[in-house]
């Protein structure tokens, strides 16, 4: 029986068509096209650096999957692995027009559905083929909903978590990123984002927060013992993301030159010491320095320096690294105050880290480093554009969260029952254990 | 016949397994199990969260005719006494019957 989500003819003719005619075209624009120059380094970099930022989807699983019960670790390793397929065909399909195309300010066309009709290369990315741009921003595209995962872990239905990722990535991520890196409104009010803060971070972490809230806490949150129930596969998560990080940030430049090499070198730098600054707070708060402390601040500190990563030397991004764990630090023991269920603090670590990454590009872009200048080089301006861009995103993606989470819930249900949640997502949404005898 | 079931930490099993063996019983069923006493184990902490940690230790069972009963005990005591918090407890209960399933011998004869 047809869903009803699927079920108006209308969507359904129009994909179809706009397909078809996509599909005659490809053999015209090669026509046209002189043969453009390109640089093999920077292909070569930028074609392995999509290959690293997929490998982080994977390695968020296993981050993700430590820190469940152990009734819950395939479901919640499988929410990230499935995304690689999902948003895989999506981007390709649809999703890479409407978020680069020319279009208008707010979404691309799908003049680039099925990738045909590609210009010779990406405006933002000369050098390189525009189907290695295009496959480079397909490993952006899977992340970004997978980082959500986080915020509802161990309580929803899997075909209502597919349905809304799916839904999420055209309507939230697409839109997002033609603002701020096809052409958009941000980036013509000039407002910059070196590898994913606001596009990545702000919306997948305030879309958590609303999730966190809509589909309520996990039973037995505040009574039942929920600890990680594997560290050792958190820290292998965490180290997969910190070795993929380097492909999303400095494969960024676009280019195998300097700025790929800072971007490379903000990034490492950030992460470390925001672990670092991480085990003092907790050294001093909590009388140890933990793995999971340490863990979350690298991450919290690789999350905000991601959209200042080409725009910052090292002096920047051993401040945004300290000042990410301390706010992220703080908006996890307020969590716990609030009594609310972000449940691997997708909105503390990814939407408050990458709040504070945006708005640290707005305050410390060092024109040394990336032709930018932020408030502390005397330039106010890039702040205010930087706040606003921050704000519009995140207010952008809570209120569509809401839309969608409303649709979802009322048409496939996204909340789990409550004997497959006190089950495990492992046996009633897959019919498997994870660590079988 | 007595059951005795000693809860010691994992770190004595092999100084325990060896005694009882020197003492005449091999057999043994060890089980892995968490717990704490009065001094409530130890306080473990996940980003904020707080829980009350339980410690990991083994069960021995082992069931042995009556007249063995103290010598089975003191060989376990021997082998898992520190003199620290956290050497375990011994309990004894009655059994009422054995049976050897190979060749389905009973009582004593089974153990």
């Amino acid at each position: 029986m047809t869903p009803r989500w699927l079920s108006r003819p209308n969507l359904s003719r129009q994909l179809l068509l706009a397909g078809s005619l996509s599909l005659f075209g490809a053999a015209e624009a090669r026509a046209q096209a002189a043969v453009p120059v390109f640089n093999s380094g920077d292909t070569a970099w930028v074609l392995a650096s999509a290959a690293l930022v997929m490998l982080m989807t994977p390695g968020l699983g296993l981050f993700y999957g430590g820190m469940v019960r152990r009734k819950n670790v395939l479901g919640t390793i499988l929410q990230s692995l499935i995304m690689v397929a999902l948003i895989g065909v999506q981007w390709v399909v649809f999703g890479y027009s409407l978020a680069f195309s020319p279009g208008n300010e707010w979404f691309g066309g799908l003049s680039w559905a099925w990738l045909n009709h590609l210009t010779p290369f990406s405006d933002s990315a000369p050098t390189i083929p525009h189907a290695a741009f295009a496959v480079y921003q397909c490993m952006f595209a899977i992340i970004t909903p997978a980082l959500i995962t986080g915020a509802f872990a161990e309580r929803v239905r899997f075909r209502g978590f597919i349905l809304f990722s799916l839904l999420w990535a055209t309507v939230v991520y697409d839109p997002v990123a033609h603002w701020i890196w096809g052409g958009g409104y941000w980036s013509k009010l000039g407002a910059i984002d070196f590898a994913g803060g606001a596009v990545v971070h702000i919306t997948a972490g305030f879309s958590a927060l609303a999730l966190a809230l809509l589909l309520g806490n996990r039973r037995g949150y505040g009574v039942e013992r929920m600890v990680p129930h594997n560290m050792t596969m958190v820290l292998i998560g965490t180290g997969l993301l910190w070795f993929g990080w380097f492909g999303f940030n400095a494969g960024s430049a676009l280019a195998a030159n300097g700025t790929a090499a800072n971007a490379f070198i903000a990034t490492n730098t950030a992460g470390s010491v925001a672990a670092l600054v991480w085990c003092l707070l907790e050294a001093f708060h909590r009388g140890k320095a933990s793995a999971l402390g340490a863990a979350s601040g690298a991450i919290a500190g690789l999350a905000a320096i991601t959209p200042a990563s080409g725009y910052v030397g090292v002096a920047e991004a051993l401040v945004i690294g300290v000042v990410a764990s301390v706010l992220c630090y703080g908006a996890i023991l307020m969590k716990v105050k609030l009594g609310y269920d972000d449940s691997l603090d997708a909105f503390g670590v990814h939407g408050v880290g990458g709040l504070w990454g945006v708005l640290a590009t707005g305050l410390l872009a060092n024109p040394a480093y990336g032709g930018h200048s932020g408030w502390f080089y005397g330039n106010r301006s890039l702040f205010m554009v930087q706040a606003q861009m921050a704000l519009a995103t995140a207010a952008y993606s809570l209120v569509f969260t809401v839309l969608l989470f409303l649709l979802v819930d009322k048409t496939v249900g996204f909340r789990a029952e409550a004997r497959d949640e006190d089950m495990g997502l492992d046996l009633s949404q897959h019919g498997e254990e994870g660590y079988g005898s | 016949m007595k059951k005795i079931e000693a809860i010691i930490r994992p770190g004595a099993l092999r100084a325990a397994l060896d005694n009882l063996e020197k003492a005449g019983y091999p057999g043994v069923t060890v089980t892995e199990v968490s717990g704490h006493g009065k001094q409530k184990g130890i306080t473990e902490s996940y980003r904020g969260q707080t829980v009350q940690g339980l410690l990991p230790k083994l069960v021995l069972s082992v069931v042995v005719p009556d007249s063995k009963v103290k010598k089975t005990c003191d060989s376990i005591i021997q082998a898992a006494r520190t003199g620290e918090i956290g050497d375990g407890k011994i309990f004894i209960s009655p059994v009422n019957g054995t049976i050897r399933i190979r060749t389905g011998e009973t009582g004593d004869k089974a153990l």
